[in-house]
């Protein structure tokens, strides 16, 4: 071993190795290059094999595909409003809920957790997103929708369901299934991701900052609401566009609880339809080229929407990253 | 110079906000696991690991499902583990700084939030279709394809954590990249990368949406993959949907094995990657 080290080595003993370690090299590099690519790719496949998947249905609808509320499998006609709606309509009930609970559970782990206490309590607020969305959903089948019936939703549309502006929202039977129950149920499952950036950051807000504030004598208050939050807003946003992302698509717990009905109602306690639940729905139901056709071209729609949102969020993210590393 | 009141009590109100606000989460933890695991520990017997799926009315186990969600997320593993940290070295060292590195991690970063219902629908259009029947394999491809991201994602993080200096102490001595790269950082990274894995697996054993129009289900035994094979999560999704006692009855217990086993294999990976970080 030494010896190799200190005398300079023949030209004819590490020729070959040399060449050999060039073309592995190579050769190495290649495949970890093609690896990246396959990534790319897949995701560039992903989206023209619903474009063409859904072509059938965007040529035979047009735009009306996107505006009509007529869900007729007899008729073939398909119009997708109904599902649309409902995801957006679940999607903002979910972040209504979420922001604010996710921004406090990242303020008690930075500031006001004991310190032995911090790493189990993420942990567990983690474990929320471990738990899959089909047990989500099925608690929210068996558990979380008949608690809804007979104890939420007779107290909300006797509150507020003849009330002027927000009445037609609470109208309705309390059956327990609908886009405030899956709302809800959305909401809890976005927690844990926007949890951890909003965590993340807060705890990567240079303390200068922090104690300048107490310096001037802020309150805690203070240094959340003037420094903190100001400091790390485009990160809070990014990470809520990540939550609107993930509840844009989550798929079986909203099957569950949403009801499946193919009708536009104006109230939260009606059952409606989302996106991804209809095509887990109806998906191995479709008989027809045109039926396929067009619960595939929803999840075009789903995926061109999600790869916005996701898109935003990931940009605002970066920024904060490179606004840290300039003055951390 | 005191506080004033008003100043004191926002104060008092956030605090005790972001206080309620944790107590929430954590509240809504408690209360899936325990019904889930309550309900599915009443609904545990013997004859779940050693019956196949029953029809309506008859009692019987899961013992297809468990063998066709074991392989279809073994096939998984085998076949997005390489490519995954074949792309996440790519990013991490061969790749660095490349524009392509740049573009994957970010596109890599979308894939791994992408909604998997469109992965299912993905892959039945490019597989299933041509292929003219459900099967076990395109199920586990469809898992595979969300386990991709996440090994790119942990495998890109691991590496970027060895210390520059393991780089050139390895070129110092005369040894090509890839030995570099194979030999000396795949070892430095050995136990975080696995650990992203473990993680990938807990993540994908609970995944129905992809499955659903890919392996579909199989209420027998088959131990083909060319053929629909039955998953856990599909069994529990048609069960708990059914208007059957029984079959509610299987799919509470189906949930508490996999709510179990995503739950030990999270707990226990973690505890273990702090324990191996702290040496």
């Amino acid at each position: 071993m030494n010896a190799a080290v200190v005398h300079p080595i023949e030209p004819s003993l590490t020729s070959t190795p040399v060449r050999d370690g060039r073309r592995a090299d190579r050769l190495f590099h290649g495949i970890t290059a093609a690896a990246a690519w396959l990534v790319l790719l897949l995701l560039g496949a992903t989206a023209l094999a619903m474009a063409w998947g859904g072509r059938l249905a965007f040529k035979t609808f047009g735009l009306a595909f996107i505006t009509a509320s007529d869900w007729d499998v007899p008729a073939a006609k398909f119009g997708a409003l109904v599902p649309i709606y409902g995801t957006l309509v679940t999607s903002a009930i979910a972040l209504i809920i979420a922001v604010p609970v996710s921004i406090g559970i990242a303020l008690f782990l930075t500031d006001i957790a004991p310190r032995w206490s911090r790493a189990p309590i993420a942990l567990a607020i983690e474990l929320l997103a471990a738990i899959p969305s089909i047990i989500y959903g099925m608690w929210g089948l068996f558990i979380f929708a008949p608690f809804m019936a007979n104890h939420v939703e007779p107290w909300l549309s006797d509150h507020f369901g003849n009330k002027a502006i927000i009445g037609p929202l609470f109208t309705g039977p309390p059956i327990g299934i609908g886009m405030l129950t899956a709302g809800i149920v959305l909401g809890v499952m976005v927690i844990p991701f926007i949890a951890a950036v909003a965590r993340e950051v807060f705890s990567a807000v240079p303390p200068a900052l922090k104690e300048s504030a107490v310096a001037l004598g802020s309150t805690r208050w203070e240094i959340l609401s003037r420094v903190t939050l100001p400091y790390t807003r485009s990160a809070i946003i990014g990470a809520i566009f990540l939550g609107l992302g993930r509840a844009l698509g989550e798929t079986m717990a909203v099957t569950f609880v949403l009801g499946n009905a193919h009708e536009l109602s104006a109230s939260l306690l009606m059952p409606s339809n989302s996106i991804a639940a209809a095509i887990a729905n109806e998906f191995t139901e479709a008989d027809t080229e045109l039926y396929r056709s067009s619960l595939i071209a929803l999840g075009f729609l789903l995926f061109v929407v999600t790869f916005i949102v996701l898109t935003i969020a990931k940009l605002l993210l970066m920024r904060i990253n490179r606004q840290l590393g300039r003055t951390s | 110079m005191a506080v004033p009141a008003r100043r004191r009590a926002a104060d008092v109100v956030a605090f005790a906000f972001a206080s309620l606000a944790t107590a929430f989460g954590l509240f809504w933890l408690a209360w899936i696991l325990w019904t889930t695991l309550a309900q599915g520990a009443a609904a545990l017997t013997p004859s779940l690991f050693t019956q196949m799926t029953p029809p309506p009315g008859a009692s019987g186990g899961l013992l297809n499902a468990f063998y066709g969600s074991a392989v279809m997320i073994l096939l998984a593993v085998l076949i997005g583990t390489p490519i995954g940290i074949a792309a996440g070295t790519y990013l991490a060292e061969h790749g660095r700084y490349s524009r392509l590195a740049v573009i994957v991690s970010f596109i890599n970063d979308i894939l791994l939030s992408a909604p998997s219902i469109v992965i299912g629908l993905f892959i039945y259009e490019v597989m299933v279709r041509s292929m003219g029947h459900f099967s076990g394999l395109a199920g586990g491809i469809a898992l595979a394809m969300i386990l991709l991201p996440i090994v790119v994602r942990t495998t890109e993080e691991s590496l970027r954590l060895v210390p520059d200096q393991m780089r050139e102490a390895g070129f110092a001595l005369g040894m090509p990249r890839w030995r570099v790269t194979s030999r000396i950082i795949y070892r430095a990274a050995q136990s975080a990368i696995v650990t992203g894995v473990l993680l990938a697996v807990a993540r994908i054993a609970g995944e129905t949406a992809p499955l659903l129009f890919t392996a579909l289900n199989n209420q027998f035994w088959s131990a083909s993959l060319n053929e629909p094979l039955a998953n856990v999560p599909v069994v529990i999704f048609q069960y708990a949907m059914s208007p059957y006692d029984e079959w509610h009855t299987l799919a509470w217990a189906g949930a508490f094995v996999l709510t179990a086993f995503v739950l030990v294999l999270n707990v226990g990976v973690r505890i273990l990657a702090r324990r191996g970080g702290n040496k």
